[in-house]
């Protein structure tokens, strides 16, 4: 593999589980609902993934386990703050807070241990086109899942009724609850299938980037996952761009001696941050970039009158 | 069968005293199932952990050691969230306070008089409140969401930290091990009570705690504070600029935590370390929760929460606990806490769909 392939290969695999988790996330919010636990859902996710694939021996039941695990944590959030109408900004540190202590107390007993790899898809001929090959055909099935997904939701959100119904509800609760529609059940959905790609997300960690479980191992991705979110404005496919964005600035470290970049190894692992934190700046800058896609009730607890 | 919210007249005074007792006996439920689960038996589980600790005099004054920066942590954020403004990046803010404060003592180690720690607190204070200023500025300036931006300095902070004391701070005769030259006498917090660790910080916990219940019962700064946390509005049309109480709370909460750092730093610590909290920054994120943002509750708040660190360290050493379970206790009472605040506004009721027709209107 060349330089340039090995660089692209470790892209896509650091941006496929921001991209997943951000997914995710960026349909809970827009039903309204800002779910901040991302990085908790996302270790438990992990480590559900890992356990469940060391004692099975099969990835599958690993990745099953850890979308479980991910709503499981997503339907605390949404009882504690749809149906008890608790403070979001507040109960999605909880699920953080929760998550990264519950994934480190179960997963104790299995750090360090061997995990299995999901192996890499390899279509005869196709995969042996020199360059373009393992590029584009011998990745890990879950890229190929979140490929499906983001255009499954920008079709979805932005083509169907359901659609509608998911954007209505995050723009104006009041109006959608007036025409009928389940404020709570929509969001309670929303955060459900947040929760699911978090999981998912976690899972790609423990199972492809490093197959193996450590403490804290997703390192604020999944915060990285809701800045990208507000990067995205809120559109399925400018989440694509922005993670492989963040991918790239991810890896950057890994590949900084071989580039001939001389600076301490914490500059470069700090970098991620404070990218996010200048993107931030700049997208949160523009007034209207940020006015015409905004869920209206972010964050914002529904409770209906009677 | 489903659960119907309905709105109080009025707020519950007994709920919004009870609801934070409710949430510690959940926590311990909770935390005889995660003893059950691990094997050992719930109820010598729970004396160990939360009973155990309290009648001991070795582990009550570290219980304090411990609840000193949380507190000082805590009572910053609690006039952050009044004022509806999210400044989840203490432990950050704590983390450039330390390094700000170390700064002095590990540059001019022979500058030795009375004057040393009062410069290095003040060196902390600034530090911490120079760095919440970031978020806040940036809110302020150009919108940006403060509660992403100060977690994300959180991770820069601890990289920050982790170069300083392996290259530029790191001791030069500290055979190469991470950390900074051991702070020494006019360098360290006096301890106040002989034979234990409880220092000169618990001082600053009281100063703490009495200038915030002022600010917030007393001045129109709290008046203002309130004001703008629950009716933005209302706040806007008597004058108080949103704009000026976001940096002015980020600036104060970023002071008591870069203090609280400088005071771990020159207290329990002795030196800038690779380690200098074990998530006190976000530990006061729950304390000042649990403690309703009531700068005196937010002490009793943070004396339990510190019970959860001796009560993990217990643990482990006498029943082989996992040091990890106390952060599972924190998470899960944070939960339990604003689950119970519910019931101060809202009373539950209990529906039944009666008839199909009935239950198919829009639900809740």
């Amino acid at each position: 593999m060349s330089m340039a392939e090995a660089i692209i290969v470790t892209i896509i695999v650091a941006s496929t589980p921001l991209l997943l988790a951000a997914l995710g996330e960026l349909v809970a919010e827009r039903s309204g609902v800002l779910n901040l636990g991302v990085e908790g859902m996302m270790i438990m996710g992990a480590v559900a993934g890992f356990i469940a694939t060391y004692e099975t021996g099969q990835p599958v039941v690993g990745i099953v386990a850890a979308i479980l695990a991910g709503m499981l944590m997503a339907s605390l959030f949404a009882f504690v703050t749809l149906v008890l109408v608790a403070n979001q900004v507040a109960s999605g540190l909880a699920l953080t807070l929760l998550g990264i202590g519950f994934s480190a107390l179960i997963g104790e007993s299995y750090a360090n241990k061997p995990g299995i790899k999901l192996a890499q898809i390899r279509i005869p001929g196709l995969s042996d086109i020199p360059f373009i090959g393992p590029i584009v055909f011998g990745q890990d099935p879950l890229v190929y899942v979140t490929i499906a997904l983001v255009i499954g939701v920008s079709y979805v959100m932005f083509r169907t009724r359901a659609g509608l119904i998911l954007r209505a509800v995050g723009d104006n609760h009041v109006s959608a609850h007036a025409l009928g529609y389940g404020v709570v059940r929509v969001r309670f959905l929303a955060v459900l299938f947040g929760g699911a790609c978090a999981g998912l997300a976690g899972a790609y960690l423990s199972l492809v980037s490093t197959s193996q479980w450590l403490d804290n191992m997703t390192a604020g991705r999944g915060w990285i996952a809701l800045a990208l979110v507000v990067f995205a404005t809120w559109l399925p496919w400018r989440l694509a761009i922005g993670a492989v964005l963040f991918g790239a600035v991810g890896i950057l470290q890994f590949h900084a001696q071989a580039l001939g970049i001389r600076v301490p190894a914490q500059f470069l692992s700090a970098l991620p941050y404070l990218i996010t934190i200048v993107v931030l700046v700049l997208i949160s800058g523009n007034r209207m970039l940020m006015r015409s896609n905004t869920p209206a009730m972010l964050g914002q607890s529904f409770v209906p009158d009677r | 069968m489903r659960i119907e919210l309905i709105r109080r007249p009025e707020r519950s005074k007994a709920m919004a005293w009870l609801s934070p007792v409710i949430a510690v006996v959940l926590t311990l439920v909770a935390g005889a199932l995660i003893f059950a689960a691990s094997g050992i038996d719930p109820l010598q589980g729970l004396y160990v952990y939360f009973l155990e600790p309290l009648t001991l005099p070795f582990t009550l004054s570290e219980l304090v050691v411990k609840a000193i920066p949380i507190i000082i942590v805590a009572v910053g954020l609690a006039l952050c969230y009044l004022s509806n403004n999210w400044n989840i990046g203490a432990e950050g803010q704590l983390t450039v306070g330390a390094i700000v404060g170390s700064l002095l003592p590990i540059l001019a180690p022979d500058f030795q008089n009375v004057l040393t720690l009062p410069l290095m607190l003040l060196l902390g204070i600034i530090g911490g409140a120079l760095y919440a200023s970031i978020p806040a500025l940036l809110k302020t300036r150009f919108g940006t969401n403060e509660i992403l931006t100060s977690l994300m300095l959180v991770y820069v902070a601890t990289y920050l930290l982790d170069w300083l004391v392996r290259g530029p701070l790191r001791d030069p005769q500290g055979y190469g091990f991470p950390g900074s030259r051991t702070f020494t006498d006019f360098q360290v917090m006096p301890t106040l009570i002989a034979g234990t660790r409880v220092h000169l910080g618990l001082i600053l916990v009281l100063v703490a705690v009495a200038g915030a219940w002022f600010v917030l019962r007393r001045t129109i700064t709290g008046f203002a504070i309130s004001t703008l946390g629950q009716a933005p509005r209302a706040g806007a049309f008597a004058g108080f600029s949103q704009k000026r109480m976001t940096l002015l709370v980020f600036l104060i909460s970023g002071g008591l935590a870069g203090l609280a750092g400088i005071a771990e730093v020159a207290g329990p610590v002795g030196k800038l370390d690779v380690v200098i909290s074990p998530g006190y920054g976000f530990t006061a994120i729950i304390v000042a929760f649990l403690g309703r943002l009531n700068p005196v509750a937010i002490v009793v708040a943070g004396l339990v929460l510190a019970l959860s660190y001796i009560g993990g360290e217990r643990a482990q050493i006498v029943l082989g606990m996992s040091s990890q379970t106390g952060r599972v206790f924190q998470g899960l009472l944070l939960f339990f806490v604003l689950a119970c605040d519910t019931f101060i506004l809202y009373r539950v009721r209990w529906v039944k769909p009666v008839h199909a027709a009935v239950a198919a209107r829009p639900a809740e």
